[in-house]
């Protein structure tokens, strides 16, 4: 039957592990096949217990938003595997751009994830430096305006001409994570044809957990979203989103590829939003149990750990991550309660780089105002 | 006549903090005697022009991105040249996305590097709204400090050129509404040249908006003495009766208005505003404790703008002063009319007049 837009082409998915956790990949992963030669044992372990970690701690702030404690949570539970597969594809000179719910993808690159609970707590807005935070940006709430400001600064890489130098520790490239629902935004269209034009080192990693909040991914788009790049000229590959080592594996490729001089590509990860879309969502008004729980049986933890039982890991190491990452989760907590408030100042600070004379004159004021209130105390 | 005296001779363009007490006419008739030679003649766009080339010149971090900007120069041709002279890596003829053009400026500040964008005409600011307002001017605030955003935007802004729609539109107050950037403008070839650097210089993100109808219009510059920082207003001519302030494009014709009154028995003062975000009270304060009188002129439409902005203001800081409401004369509160309209839309000398006087009536 010919490909039409009702019935595209099955997608040549990329998949190493199949849902049950058994060493399979499929014809089109062979090539990709080669990039897990990088991985240590370490490593194999790493992305388990990394996965492990952020969901139990993705629990625990959970937790913390119901008791009051953060204004908001963002869960990030079942998009561990194409989190941390692709994290571990970057280089410490790439810089990555997240979404807002790319959690364990900062904690890789050696973000304090205390700064995420601060931002959600109201303490900050953002807040962390991305300089001293493993080149790990912000997070952009404006949904896909990363995507222009990871393409503005691998325009800078290639300006500087640290790309294709031929030396792994110099070259340098980007990563911009972003959802199905962000790639309608006008901002994704307009970075993949500056991307394009100007030949960046730069991924494009979408995140398909098939909603933006309430709106399923058919609305969005009738084609699979790893095309999206074809028009652009930028090649698109989609992967099983919940196997890590299938994001791991392809992630590695482009991000080689494009340190090497070889311009974006785009990935397309299939994976499930199982929680809410926040702590102030509602999923059962817009999908059904049963979909939720054919997604609960692809579990990229799940299949990760079959996997390494079968490779040979004991029991020990699995009982060692669980209690790691209750510690982790507990001492998050613990330091989530002991987040000051910031004092009026931060209101101010940091508006303009120079001395504005309005902003001056205003926090004189509010200084002045602040400091009526004592008076006559004393 | 001018009585006031030039204070400020920065000869690098790295004054940005307005000084109201500061601020002064940009050359003084002894100063620009003495040094004759470094005085030129030029049309304000290519003013603008050499003020680029000297920023692309001392600093390789400058960029120059735009639509059109590189081999042919531009729309109004203001980067003619620099194209060929800096080279495709330095001034970037972008894809035709405006978004996209500030987005990557952002990227590329993040970098280090120090974007100059171009939007080709005011009307099309707009696609790129949202990457200005909601990234480029909160983005060291949201970074406490640890990013700059050295970037600035140039928009050739305002009427009297006779265009087709969205060419002649006066969309500052948009971004003067918005914390964290900066938005001038300057009236005069002098100001141009030396305003543009400044603007580069400025680790903060500038709006810069050229008067279009401006560019090709001569006027003298000193390239060696500056004289005014970036974000001072100006007495440009002294007067005791009233005051009339306006920005960019209005300054000619209110120095007509001007010159109309002096006939009739009449002196206005008439004051630069330069700097629309921040804004430099002080000299207006000053003029308008000695007129007792202000009338505010502008392109824009008057509903919630820069002209009632400054009305407020000078109403809290100048009431017992004032003999007179503030009056705004303004564009209508339209949509920016065909353009053999745009004599009846855009604030003429007569229509400064007639504010002018409704003020001294009272
Ligand atoms: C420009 C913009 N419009 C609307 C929103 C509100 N909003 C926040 S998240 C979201 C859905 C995003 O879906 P997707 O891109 O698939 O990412 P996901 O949340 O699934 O990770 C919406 C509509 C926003 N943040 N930004
Ligand atoms: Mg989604």
């Amino acid at each position: 039957m010919a490909a039409s837009i009702d019935s595209p082409r099955p997608a040549p998915t990329v998949q190493l592990l199949t849902a049950d956790g058994r060493f399979q990949p499929s014809d089109s992963a062979a090539e990709y096949l080669p990039y897990l030669d990088r991985l240590s044992e370490d490593d194999f372990l790493r992305f388990y217990r990394d996965m492990v970690v952020m969901r139990t701690f993705d629990g625990e702030a959970a937790n913390l938003q119901r008791q009051g404690q953060l204004a908001l949570w963002v869960p990030s539970h079942g998009q561990e595997a194409a989190q941390v597969g692709s994290a571990y594809a970057t280089r410490p000179q790439d810089h990555v751009f997240p979404s807002y719910r790319e959690h364990v993808v900062g904690m890789i690159r050696g973000l304090d994830l205390n700064n995420i609970l601060r931002m959600l707590r109201g303490v900050t807005l953002g807040g962390w430096d991305p300089a001293t935070n493993g080149n790990f940006h912000l997070y952009s709430l404006v949904l896909a305006s990363q995507a222009l400001h990871a393409t503005g600064y691998a325009m800078g890489i290639q300006f500087d001409g640290t790309v294709a130098t031929g030396n792994p520790e110099k070259d340098q490239a980007v990563i911009v994570y972003f959802g199905d629902g962000a790639s309608s935004q006008g901002d994704v269209s307009e970075a993949l044809v500056f991307a394009a034009s100007y030949q960046t080192p730069q991924v494009f990693f979408l995140q398909n957990n098939h909603y933006a909040i309430s709106v399923p991914v058919v609305r969005q788009s009738r084609t699979p979203l790893y095309l999206r790049g074809s028009g652009f000229g930028i090649p698109g590959t989609q992967i099983d989103g919940n196997d890590v080592l299938a994001s791991f594996a392809v992630t590695s490729k482009w991000m080689d590829d494009a340190r090497a001089g070889h311009g974006p590509a785009l990935i397309e990860a299939l994976t499930y939003r199982v929680g809410a879309h926040t702590t102030a969502d509602d999923p059962t008004k817009y999908r059904v149990d049963a979909e939720t729980a054919s997604w609960i049986a692809r579990d990229p933890i799940a299949r990760y750990r079959t996997y390494l039982e079968g490779r040979g890991v004991d029991q020990a190491f699995f009982a060692g991550v669980d209690e790691e990452a209750s510690d982790y989760a507990e001492d998050s907590r613990k330091r989530a309660l002991e987040i000051v408030a910031p004092t009026m100042e931060a209101i101010f600070d940091n508006v303009y780089a120079e001395p504005h004379v309005l902003i001056a004159e205003q926090k004189a004021w509010a200084e002045r105002y602040e400091a009526s209130f004592g008076e006559g105390q004393a | 006549m001018n009585d006031l005296n030039v204070t400020a001779t920065a000869t690098a363009p790295s004054a940005i903090v307005a000084t109201g007490d500061a601020a002064a006419p940009s050359v003084a008739a002894a100063e620009s005697a003495a040094a004759a030679s470094s005085i030129q003649s030029l049309p304000m766009g290519k003013a603008i022009n050499a003020g680029l080339r000297r920023a692309l010149a001392n600093d390789p971090k400058v960029l120059l991105m735009g639509e059109d900007i590189g081999p042919l120069g531009g729309v109004y041709r203001v980067t003619e040249g620099l194209h060929a002279e800096f080279g495709e890596n330095r001034v970037l003829d972008t894809p035709l996305a405006e978004s996209g053009i500030i987005g990557t400026a952002i990227g590329l500040a993040m970098r280090g590097y120090r974007p100059v964008c171009e939007i080709q005409f005011d009307g099309f600011i707009f696609p790129g709204f949202d990457q200005i307002t909601t990234q480029l001017a909160r983005m060291r605030n949201r970074h406490e400090g640890s990013v700059t955003m050295p970037i600035v935007i140039r928009v050739p802004f305002g009427g009297h050129i006779g265009s087709i729609e969205h060419h002649s539109e006066s969309p500052e107050a948009y971004f003067a509404h918005t914390p964290g950037l900066r938005v001038v403008t300057p009236s005069t070839s002098h100001d141009a040249y030396w305003m543009i650097q400044e603007a580069i210089a400025s680790n903060d993100p500038v709006l810069f908006f050229e008067p279009k109808s401006r560019y090709f219009t001569k006027g003298d510059i000193d390239v060696a003495v500056n004289g005014t920082p970036l974000h001072a207003s100006r007495v440009v001519r002294s007067g005791t009766d009233a005051t009339v302030v306006g920005y960019g494009a209005m300054l000619p014709t209110l120095l007509q208005a001007a010159d109309i009154a002096a006939e009739e028995g009449t002196s206005i003062e008439v004051v630069d505003l330069r700097s629309i975000s921040p804004i430099d009270y002080a000299p207006l304060l000053e003029s308008v404790r000695k007129t007792g009188r202000l009338v505010v002129a502008q392109e824009a439409p008057g509903n919630v703008s820069v002209g009632s902005e400054i009305a407020a203001t000078v109403s809290e800081r100048a009431f017992y002063s004032l003999e007179a409401p503030v009056i705004r004369v303004a564009g209508f509160d339209t949509p920016y009319p065909p353009s053999k309209l745009e004599g009846i839309f855009l604030p003429s000398a007569d229509r400064v007049l007639e504010a002018v006087d409704r003020s001294l009536a009272y």
